[in-house]
């Protein structure tokens, strides 16, 4: 019991410390000193209609860019730890009708909207990220319904593989017109038009074919590993 | 009105957070350290958005007219990059104790650190230590003897 | 609104602390994701729609499926509970 008091202690501690200082700060009236300026200009230099967006990728493109590289390493780590498929002896029942069926027919449906929300992220709320998401749930679903059936790793690996450096040429495009890196180029155009924002479509539009490809990847080696076997 | 939602918000962000702390330091399946550590990253992020929140104001999404202020963008921008490296990190740590119930047939925190301990031991040739105070690789000196101090049955050296 | 954000956190909390204590760990993959759509619902009534739908998609669903995936490679995808295998928290 005494064992258990330590670390329930340490969170009611840690609890107690965090409500008295957040206490301290003006709730629901913040200061927001780089927010003010954000947005009264994002509309006018940036030209996204999100405001969330032209933040991500225009005023804190570094870290956009640091997510990937992070992403990118978990995914990475993640199928080194789990290794080769083993010898796959037990034949994977296949999914039963339902689970077949449904995966037709979502398989194309999650891949129109993984790419309305990924082509409309400058426009209303979305974006890479969440695009990507739906789009790894598109390739992973088949893959339950048949088993046997796989995407090649190596086609996924390609498609990450160029849109990163889609990603990264787009930014090093701007150091060529004597701006900083990530800069949006090209006009932003009218506010709320699917082409609008510079380039800010197409650094999404890899971001969201990098996402979707490494968590497909990524799933998909979790469906083949096996932990019930000893090595 | 808005001093009670306040609380309730400051106190669901918060208890998330604790809950998931003391799950992680808690719990003995590796599983449920997993479910913790993604529960304690909500409640983080929460908390982050918390701070950008303001009254009476609107999303941050232009659409026409111009509408009245808008709540702040930038903590907003920093949770949408924290909650896909918290996905990146579960994936990680799910991988690790696949392999790790591979290696050792179990997923019992306590078990797995004994034997890794042993394997450790036998891969260095050293006994385990018995007990957190005992020093590695045995006692430095032999332990005193007693010839002499006790009178015993037969005769010792 | 105040009565929603309740709602929302009293259902926060409680799933999270199910999480933690359930036996059986495909519930508490399912009070994981729970905590998850709780969140994310707080988070469209403080104004982030886009947070929103990250954390919905990413939390509820990518992470659920996850997890399930692992439970399902790790052996532990049961229905009924076995007392020796499965640990809840240090009793």
């Amino acid at each position: 019991m005494l064992t258990r008091a330590g670390p329930l202690l340490f969170a009611g501690g840690f609890a107690f410390l965090l409500f008295v200082l957040l206490a301290e700060l003006p709730f629901g009236d913040p200061v927001m000193a780089v927010g003010r300026v954000v947005l009264d200009e994002a509309a006018a230099t940036v030209g996204a209609a999100n405001i969330v967006t032209s933040v991500v990728l225009a005023y804190r493109g570094i870290d956009t860019m640091g997510e990937l590289a992070i992403l990118f390493a978990a995914a990475t780590a993640a199928g080194l730890v789990l290794g080769h498929p083993g010898k796959a002896d037990q034949a994977e029942e296949a999914g039963g009708f339902i689970l077949r069926a449904g995966a037709d027919l979502l398989f194309p449906l999650l891949i129109v909207v993984g790419m309305y929300i990924i082509l409309h992220g400058h426009l209303t709320p979305g974006g890479g990220f969440q695009g990507g998401v739906v789009l790894a749930t598109a390739f992973v679903l088949p893959v339950l319904a048949r088993p046997g059936q796989v995407p090649s790793h190596g086609a996924l690996a390609i498609v990450e593989g160029l849109a990163g450096a889609v990603f990264i040429a787009t930014g090093a495009a701007a150091l060529a017109y004597d701006h900083e890196f990530l800069t949006p180029l090209l006009s932003p155009g009218r506010l709320g038009a699917l082409v609008s924002a510079g380039t800010l479509p197409i650094l999404y539009l890899a971001v969201g074919l990098k996402v979707g490809a490494e968590l497909a990847g990524l799933l998909i080696r979790f469906t083949e590993a096996d932990a019930e076997s000893p090595r | 009105m808005n001093e009670l939602t306040t609380v309730l918000l400051y106190v669901g962000a918060i208890g998330l957070l604790a809950i998931g702390i003391a799950g992680v330091l808690l719990s003995r399946h590796l599983f449920r350290i997993v479910l913790a550590l993604s529960i304690a990253e909500s409640g983080g992020n929460l908390l982050l958005v918390l701070t950008g929140f303001r009254w009476n104001a609107v999303a941050p999404i232009i659409e026409g007219a111009a509408q009245g202020t808008m709540v702040d963008p930038v903590p907003q921008a920093m949770v949408l990059t924290s909650i896909v490296i918290g996905v990146g990190v579960q994936a990680l740590a799910l991988a690790m104790a696949v392999r790790l119930r591979q290696a050792y047939g179990t997923l019992d925190i306590r078990e797995i650190r004994a034997r890794m301990e042993q394997d450790i031991s036998d891969a260095a040739d050293v006994v385990p230590p018995r007990s957190q105070q005992e020093p590695a690789g045995g006692r430095p000196l032999p332990p005193p003897s007693t010839a002499g101090l006790l009178t015993s049955k037969g005769s010792q050296a | 609104m105040v009565w929603v954000i309740g709602l929302m956190m009293v259902l926060m909390l409680a799933t999270a602390i199910a999480a933690l204590v359930l036996d059986n760990l495909i519930g508490a993959t399912v009070a994981a994701a729970s905590v998850s759509l709780g969140v994310s619902v707080l988070f469209v009534l403080l104004r982030a729609p886009d947070v929103a739908l990250t954390e919905a998609a990413v939390g509820a669903g990518l992470a659920a499926f996850l997890l399930a995936l692992a439970l399902k490679r790790l052996g532990l995808w049961r229905i009924e509970v076995q007392q020796k295998e499965e640990d809840g928290r240090a009793d």
